[in-house]
């Protein structure tokens, strides 16, 4: 019993990370159909810059904001100068630019930062809670509460504001909606920027628990994509049920199979989702648009 | 003035300008190196390339070995064993190096044996994979501890504190794996049980599934070993303490450095691991023969190099030194004749311990080789 409420602790809150990084995955394919594989790198640059910026003196708080900070820019940068200049090229084209930027933000980080590991001080302290015989470190509740907050204030967006509306009316339908004059490219702009913030958010809360370097983007990036591919790509709801479905079949996985096996049997069922269910959990049914 | 006048004055000059240091009378000995200096295993590779250059330029400072100067050799394989290979011909064709001092990972080291093998020159590796000098090959040794070493080490203080049932937790790349399999072999001769056997992945964050099922292992676990280096261990180290064990965790050689302790946190406290000296160099009793040889070589490198000493550039050191007795020893640069003088060498003390060389033995390491260490108060306590 304790190990099956351990495994579900811990799947949660990986889960929860990679429905963060699933999340920001869909909200760039649904605002351009480009699946933006430097979707991990948000993630490694909101641990590193805040590990080096408190390590620089900074307060904790102020880190974590300036690390967003340079997410957010970086997720700007990387529309405003490669996928804008590559307007109107194929999905395909568009995607591997992104795994371009990936690799030249993985080698800019090794150079900026190092290529040691590191670590931030838990949030509110190391002292694991106990649960029915399991634990949960309170990083974790920070890990959970911090996703459930970011999906609450995107549903908010989306659903509330004008511009919110705007970035879904541009999901629905691209030409119909510039036809009503939206802006699609501030749409897909703002779609990078809040991306390159969800990832940056997730990569400062995780940090403590699993610490950061350079490379971490690259392992993330696949297990989000994985993630956003079962709950089925361009839903936000499937996204971050994608994501804890995956964390959890992860952890239960290593605790009551094979810990050897883990992330195949993680892919496996990526594996059989698209073999089974293309559209994923909750997808739209592929339509060719004639 | 002809060409031939010229390179005859060139000469000429050369032989003055050489008359004045009697150690460049002759051509100097050159010593080949490939490391992995820049890459994922650059935390090994940098300060062995830096700790080369340092005693290479002391050696010559007080008159190089054999009256002859030595000239340093090193490529960067970046990790990449093609690479390696590929500089390690180099060496040996184009550079025409007398002896190679190198090979950071196992890797590198096995995917340049055959060419050193072939050339018949003396190879020091600094990596520690035991597949590297077991078999023996005749003209291949190495300096650094071997895994199996460390898991006799691990289980030798396991029996002294009576525990005998013991889960073991490895990660899946090449030197947990590699550590996991002689640590599974040498467990029955220490009288020692693996009641659970857990791994996981390179990337992972999480490992309290497989702790928790190391907890619940039927018949209950009386120790944990992790066999990893890098972050894994770190994560372990926090996982374990989360989920309030309550019984002794012992880590590997490969996590001796400050960087485990920062990472791991208070989570470190009471943790154990097989170590070389040079860690706790101040330690040391005054009568330990390895002292004088470990604070010498930390204060050298710690005062050139503002950084702080790591076991791995002392490997490099090791192997230098070793390297430059035998050339003396044997009075010549003949690759054959080397390889005998590294044979035999005896008591050679080193920063990982007393070296004792022989035709069977190309480590030359023993037990004692290696001190148990305790984490305490974010610190090396050196055990015994």
């Amino acid at each position: 019993m304790d190990q099956l409420l351990q495994s579900v602790f811990s799947g949660v809150t990986v889960g929860a990370v990679y429905a963060l990084v699933a999340l920001g995955f869909t909200l760039i394919y649904n605002a351009s159909d480009v699946i933006n594989f430097a979707q991990g790198e948000f993630v490694m640059l909101g641990g590193m810059v805040t590990v080096f910026a408190a390590a620089a003196g900074v307060p904790l708080p102020l880190a974590a904001l300036l690390a967003i900070a340079v997410a957010v820019a970086t997720g700007l940068a990387l529309h405003r100068l490669a996928i804008e200049p590559a307007h109107g090229a194929s999905a395909v084209t568009l995607i591997i630019i992104t795994i371009g930027a990936s690799i030249l933000i993985r080698g800019l980080a090794q150079l900026v930062f190092d290529r040691q590991f590191h670590t931030l001080p838990a949030f509110s302290g190391e002292e694991p809670i106990r649960v029915l015989g399991a634990s949960i470190l309170p990083q974790s509740l920070w890990v959970l509460g911090g996703a459930a907050a970011i999906v609450l204030a995107l549903w908010l967006f989306m659903e509330r504001t004008l511009l919110g509306k705007a970035v879904r009316a541009t999901a629905a339908n691209r030409l119909a909606a510039r036809l009503v004059g939206i802006d699609t490219a501030l749409v897909l702009a703002l779609a990078f920027g809040i991306s390159g913030a969800i990832g940056a958010v997730a990569g400062i809360l995780i940090t403590p628990i699993t610490l950061t370097s350079f490379s971490v983007g690259t392992l993330l990036a696949l297990k989000g994509f994985a993630a956003a591919m079962l709950g089925g790509m361009g839903n936000p709801v499937g996204a971050v049920l994608g994501g804890l479905v995956l964390g959890l079949l992860e952890s239960l996985a290593a605790g009551f199979i094979s810990s050897t096996y883990k992330d195949a049997v993680a892919f496996l069922v990526i594996l059989s989702v698209l073999f089974v269910l293309p559209q994923g959990l909750l997808g739209r049914r592929a339509v060719e648009r004639v | 003035m002809s060409r031939r006048v010229f390179a005859a004055l060139l000469l000429g000059a050369a032989a003055v300008a050489s008359g004045a240091r009697p150690a460049e009378a002759q051509a100097p000995i050159r010593i080949g190196s490939v490391l992995s200096v820049t890459g994922p295993a650059s935390f090994l590779g940098d300060p062995e390339a830096r700790t080369l250059r340092l005693y290479v330029e002391r050696i010559n400072q007080a008159g190089g070995v054999l009256g002859r100067r030595l000239e340093l050799v090193l490529y960067d394989d970046a990790g990449d064993p093609n690479r390696a290979r590929t500089f390690a011909t180099r060496l040996v064709e184009d550079d025409r190096v007398v002896a190679m001092v190198g090979g950071t990972t196992t890797g590198t080291s096995m995917a340049m044996i055959p060419v050193f093998e072939e050339a018949r020159i003396p190879f020091i590796s600094l990596a520690g994979g035991i597949e590297i000098i077991e078999p023996v090959k005749p003209f291949t040794f190495k300096t650094p501890h071997t895994d199996k070493m460390a898991c006799e080490k691990i289980f030798q203080d396991l029996q002294r504190r009576g525990l005998t049932r013991v889960g073991l937790i490895s990660g899946t790349a090449g030197f947990g794996a590699s550590m996991r399999t002689q640590c599974l072999r040498v467990a029955p001769d220490f009288g020692i049980t693996i009641a659970a056997d857990e791994r996981y992945g390179p990337g992972d964050t999480d490992m309290t599934p497989q702790l928790s099922r190391i907890r619940n292992a039927p018949g209950s676990v009386q120790a944990v070993v992790n066999a990893d280096f890098g972050q894994g261990p770190a994560i372990v180290t926090r996982n374990f303490a989360q989920l309030g064990l309550g019984v002794p965790l012992y880590q590997s050689h490969g996590v001796a450095s400050r960087s485990f302790i920062e990472l791991a946190g208070p989570a470190a406290e009471g943790v154990r691991l097989p170590a070389a000296a040079l860690l706790v160099a101040e330690q040391l009793p005054d009568n330990d023969p390895q002292k004088r040889v470990v604070m010498d070589y930390k204060q050298l490198y710690e005062s050139t190099q503002n950084q702080p000493v790591s076991t791995f550039g002392g490997h490099a050191f090791d192997g230098l030194m070793i390297l430059v007795e035998a050339i003396a020893r044997a009075g010549s640069t003949d690759g054959v004749r080397i390889r005998d003088a590294i044979r035999q060498t005896r008591g050679f003390i080193g920063t990982g311990g007393v070296v004792n060389m022989s035709a069977t033995d190309h480590m030359g390491l023993d037990l004692s080789a290696f001190r148990m260490l305790e984490i305490r108060g974010g610190t090396w306590k050196l055990l015994d």
